[in-house]
């Protein structure tokens, strides 16, 4: 990020975050078997970056582009969609923020998935060609070939300090 | 030279061995009329040797040295400057020798320099030792800007970084030492800057001193893509702040205000904005300090109305990003001094508390009231002085009135920010009048009853012990009876009455206040002792968070006599008191039977006990002793409240096993109190002790008297009397194990462990002999399992008996001892074991490396890490668990002997993310986890396996096992992503 160069978005608008989950009983019971649900998912997707600092970073979740209502899930069926919101309806980075979220749920998830990533509906200029990108197996494959864009996408996803 | 070789030896041997210092001038002398055929020579490597040989005899004898010698010295050294290259070193060598003459004539300091400069290509010698010619001589100074320009050449270009830090060693002399240095200043400053920012801390403790050059260039470097360029110029800026004055800093104030101002907006990195606020913080006290002149205008005034303007309109707006920063900004700008904060908070304030009333969300007053936090704050720079008032004094009571608004709503986390802000109000002194404190009161009891969230139960007892503190009085008539009249009324829910008996515990703070909040307490005890209150029924969980509660003030409490004299005349007696009624009513009582017998609710006790006795003054102490060993001896129940006990009670052995459980109590009163306390009747005691711990059958009685004997036995002044008793109880422990068929070989064991701990914590010699027993044990067929789970007791601490609260005799480093002395042991008993036994000493190394300090662990590791790497293969699940626990903090940070372990760790590894253990998964995937933390190249190889492995737990049907191995797996794809681009 340039000193010198403003912002896109210097000033977002910031959203509360949700608490940590709850730990319940029957998560610590051996015997019981619990299901992948739609805050797992949500859980996941902050994992990078997610912090319980109140000002910085912001997580996407503070930005408001990943919803917990927008995560869907279905453990039997083997299908999740997610559904995010740039902040800004021209954001140059909805496509690279599309991209991280399907690489981070790939890695994530077991195989038997099936992974959904696209923009909420009317919140984007070329909403049409982001998701056709993200749909795109072989798009997405050929974006991971690129070192350097992998190297960004990585970054996005490291809990490390950069 | 051959020849000349020989004569030198001659020389050189005469200085040696002659006795008279003098003649080193001789042979110096000498040397240069002698050597006039070398030094002369046309070969220049001859020449060089020649003077290399006269510089290091100079070494030798500068001190020597007369002025006239010197000064012919000094002239043919100059000379020799203009010669070979090849012999520079040398004469340079020699001239430093030279310099350190005391009797340097007057200018040869001087013309050295000036042919030194004149000379000598800096850049084209690679010597360490250049700039140690040059001599710091006051004579220089009037040298003026010649030796300046010099300088400047000489450094102009120098790359050698030994070189560089001499010679900026030597620019801070220039400048500390007043050197002239006119029209060069402008030269010496770009010839050092062009260092900056490397990492160079010599740099920037030069560059202060040029602040008309500086501050440009820290603006100029502020604005370069760098974050370490950025950090360093931030930090520098704040190093000059505070070494200049207004004068220095006036005509950049705005743009470096800017320039932070937008680094703290946009930056992500928090080293950038703590360094920005911290320079900020740094101008605004150089400005503080600045005096005031008649004419002028007041420079902080019209600094900070820069920040402000910047800054405030911000803060109206809540919902959006750059309200933290204002809002940071500002705190650094006000926590500079108190004028700051007085100036700033005078503005801030009134718009934070305005748009507080005109907003009506609560995430944006709950915003608004963190960012009132961290004004209300003074800082260590910014407390007021003796006689100047708060700068919170206008705005007392609009802020009161805010923060019970926010204490009234219904949303957890405004609540919980109200309460940090009450507390912070709180402890500024003069802030909180009487009836604002009242109100509060009133408002935290409020809470205490009525509100369901543990955040804010939490924050609501931190608030009230804070205030407590310095304003006991309205806790003590308003809060503690309202408390006591929820807690007895019969209706309250058992979580209220839960709230209630945490909040009373918080509020004892004050010794006024432990008087109202304790009989509390002990009266709900003694309710649900009776069970005959006016309420309900007390549950055993609540009789224990009552005991919890006891603890907690005991604790906290101030050690002073007075309340030792509370706990000893009070609280002690009525809880010895409860609990003999309860044990003398037995269990078979029709209906209602005591909570008090129950062994969770007299575990309870024991520590309230244990932290009152430990506290108690010698007096007092002998005291207890006294009175706990004849209840216990010889039923004297007379300090006893309401002592209507039968009388010849014989608690230590009675066959009841609630009488004989309360020996936990008698263990809480005598084995907590100072060394220097003499408990009476010692050996009758012990012998009781003893026998109830070698034949009682109740599993509590026997643990708590086997704890009462050894803490007792720790205590004990070394000598022939103690270790006739122990030899007795050794004899007698010894034929109780050996006899196979005992039935009373559990409880032997269970002695001879305590009796271990006690003895090893004071390094006993009789703990050697002990030790070795419970290692025989381990190939016991029926002890083995326990023999091995023992040294997890006897390596950590007990919380209630043998530990440094309870003024046990416990040695420094008495793990690391017993660790050195028997690991070699457990080794040895592993290889020789059969191979069904083995885990049994697996279990016992692990219990022992688990408790040594981390420090030990890592130095330990190398050599017992086939040993664990055993461990992890074997099928017990307790070893597993234990050994990976032990593995993975070492893991983190990880010695040079796993390089080669490498192979073995992730093939033993891996395959436990799958065992039926969730536990055993779980701490498998953290280990996989910090293995990704390794240097690349020695992780890089397991990668594929690692990910391919990691695939399966991503599908684990317990969550938390799926979330690890999110974590695992998700740094494991991360590194070395540009080595291999590896498809999903």
């Amino acid at each position: 990020m340039s000193g010198g160069a403003r912002l896109e978005n210097a000033n977002p608008l910031i959203f509360q975050r949700t608490g940590e989950r709850l730990l319940t009983a029957s998560e610590e019971d051996e015997d019981v078997a619990d299901p992948i649900d739609d805050r797992e998912i949500f859980d996941i997707l902050l994992t990078p970056n997610y912090s319980y600092d109140p000002e910085h970073p912001l997580s996407l979740e503070e930005l408001n582009v990943v919803e917990q209502v927008r995560v869907k899930v279905n453990d039997e069926e083997s299908t999740v969609s997610v559904e995010f919101t740039p902040t800004i309806p021209h954001c140059s980075m909805a496509t690279l923020i599309g991209l991280s979220v399907k690489v981070k749920l790939l890695r994530s998830l077991p195989a038997r998935f099936k992974i959904d990533v696209h923009i909420t509906p009317g919140t984007h200029v070329s909403e049409d060609a982001v998701n056709k990108q993200l749909a795109d197996k072989e798009r997405v494959a050929a974006a991971l070939e690129n070192s350097q864009l992998l190297e960004v996408v990585n970054q996005c996803l490291s809990t490390r300090p950069a | 030279m051959a020849a000349d070789s020989i004569r030198l030896l001659d020389l050189v041997g005469d200085f040696v061995t002659g006795q008279v210092d003098s003649k080193a001038t001789d042979v110096a002398n000498g040397c240069v009329a002698d050597f006039r055929l070398s030094l002369t020579s046309s070969e220049s490597q001859t020449r060089g040797r020649g003077v290399q040989l006269l510089s290091q005899v100079l070494e030798e004898c500068y001190t020597s040295l007369s002025e006239r010698e010197v000064e012919v010295l000094v002239a043919f050294y100059e000379n020799r400057l203009k010669d070979h290259y090849a012999i520079t070193p040398h004469v340079l060598h020699g001239l430093k020798a030279l310099a350190k003459c005391t009797v340097l004539p007057k200018g040869s300091a001087v013309s050295i320099l000036k042919s030194l400069f004149q000379d000598v290509h800096v850049q084209s010698h690679g010597l360490a030792n250049e700039f140690d010619c040059i001599p710091n001589h006051a004579e220089l100074k009037g040298l003026g800007p010649d030796f300046v320009f010099g300088f400047v050449q000489a450094v102009d270009g120098e790359r050698d970084p030994r070189n560089l830090l001499l010679a900026f060693q030597i620019a801070r002399n220039i400048i500390h030492r007043g050197y002239n240095l006119s029209q060069f200043t402008e030269e010496l400053f770009e010839v050092t800057s062009c260092y900056f920012p490397i990492d160079f801390t010599p740099v920037c403790r030069i560059l202060t001193s040029f602040p008309s050059f500086l501050l440009p260039l820290i603006i100029e470097k502020l604005d370069s893509d760098m974050q370490n360029a950025k950090v360093d110029s931030l930090q520098t800026l704040a190093a000059c702040a505070s070494v200049y004055g207004h004068k220095e800093l006036s005509d950049f104030l705005p743009s470096l205000w800017s320039s932070i101002r937008r680094e703290v907006f946009q930056t992500a990195s928090e080293s950038v904005e703590s360094a920005g606020l911290s320079a900020l913080r740094a101008l605004t006290s150089c400005l503080c300090r600045s005096v005031l002149t008649s004419n002028s205008e007041d420079s902080l005034h019209v600094f900070l109305d820069l920040v402000l303007k910047d800054c405030q309109h911000h803060l109206c707006e809540p919902d959006l990003k750059l309200v933290w920063p204002s809002a940071k900004l500002l705190q650094a700008a006000s926590g500079a001094s108190y004028r700051a904060s007085l100036i700033v908070t005078a503005v801030v304030l009134p718009t934070l508390l305005e748009q507080y009333s005109s907003r009506t969300q609560c995430a944006q007053r709950r915003t608004l009231l963190e960012v009132v936090q961290g004004f209300i704050q003074p800082t260590a720079s910014s407390w007021p002085a003796e006689g100047e008032e708060t700068v919170l004094q206008p705005f007392r009571k609009s802020l009161c009135s805010v923060v019970f608004s926010a204490l009234a709503e219904s949303n957890a986390s405004l609540q919980i920010t109200a309460a940090k802000v009450l507390t912070k109000l709180g402890q500024q002194p003069g802030v909180l009048a009487q009836p604002d404190v009242e109100m509060a009161v009133d408002h935290l009891s409020r809470l205490v009853l009525e509100e369901h969230d543990a955040k804010v139960s939490l924050a609501v007892a931190e608030c009230a012990g804070s205030l407590s503190r310095l304003h006991p009085a309205p806790f003590a008539s308003r809060m503690i009876p309202k408390l006591k009249q929820e807690i007895f009324s019969g209706s309250s829910k058992p979580n209220v009455s839960y709230r209630c008996i945490m909040a009373l515990a918080s509020v004892s703070t004050q010794p006024s206040l432990v008087r109202e909040s304790a009989p509390v307490l002990l009266q709900m005890l003694a309710a649900a002792h009776t069970g005959m209150s006016c309420c309900r029924i007390f549950s055993v969980e609540e009789v224990v968070s009552v005991c919890c509660s006891l603890q907690r003030i005991a604790d906290q409490t101030p050690n002073t006599e007075e309340m030792g004299h509370f706990f000893h005349d009070v609280v002690i007696p009525r809880l010895l008191t409860l609990s003999l009624h309860a044990a003398l009513q037995g269990e078979n009582e029709s209906g209602h039977s005591s909570p008090l017998i129950e062994e969770a609710v007299l575990s309870a006790i024991v520590p309230v006990i244990n932290t009152a006795c430990a506290a108690l003054q010698t007096e007092l102490a002998t005291t207890m002793a006294a009175q706990a060993v004849y209840l216990f001896l010889d039923g004297d129940v007379s300090f006893l409240p309401e002592n209507d006990c039968p009388s010849k009670i014989q608690l230590l052995r009675s066959q009841s096993w609630t009488q004989s459980q309360l020996v936990c109590l008698l263990m809480a009163c005598v084995c907590s109190l100072p060394h220097s306390v003499d408990i009476p009747e010692f050996d009758r005691l012990l012998g009781q002790l003893e026998e109830l711990s070698c034949t009682s059958t109740h599993p509590f009685s026997y643990t708590s008297a086997a704890k009462c004997f050894a803490g007792l036995i720790n205590k004990r002044a070394a000598g022939q009397t103690l270790d006739g008793v122990l030899e007795k109880t050794l004899r007698r422990i010894s034929v109780t194990l050996d006899n196979q068929s005992s039935a009373q070989r559990i409880q032997a064991f269970n002695l001879l462990v305590w009796m271990t701990k006690a003895l090893l914590l004071r390094y006993h010699p009789l703990s050697a002999v002990l030790t070795d027993k419970v290692f025989s044990l381990m190939s016991d067929c029926l002890l083995a399992s326990q023999a091995a789970d023992c040294f997890e007791l006897l390596m950590s601490d007990s919380p209630d008996v043998l530990n440094r609260s309870c003024h046990a005799d416990v040695r420094i480093m008495y793990r690391q001892r017993f660790f050195a002395e028997n690991s070699g042991k457990i080794v040895q008993g592993f290889n020789c074991a059969e191979q069904g036994k083995k885990s049994v000493y697996l279990k016992a190394l692990s219990h022992i490396v688990n408790n040594l300090p981390r420090q030990v662990q890592l130095t330990e590791l190398p050599s017992l890490l086939p040993v664990l790497l055993e461990a992890l293969s074997c099928p017990d699940q307790v070893v597993q668990l234990s050994t990976l626990c032990c593995l993975q903090p070492a893991l983190l940070d990880p010695p040079p002997a796993l390089s080669t372990q490498l192979e073995a760790l992730f093939s033993r590894l891996l395959p436990l993310t799958a065992s039926p253990s969730m536990k055993v998964r779980i701490a498998s995937l953290r280990c996989v986890h910090a293995l990704s933390q390794l240097p690349e190249h020695m992780v890089l190889p397991f990668r594929a396996q690692v990910l391919r492995a990691l695939a399966s737990p991503l599908d684990d049907k317990k969550r938390l096992v799926r979330k690890e191995a999110v974590l695992a797996r998700g740094e494991w794809w991360v590194f070395g992503n540009t080595l291999t681009a590896t498809t999903m």
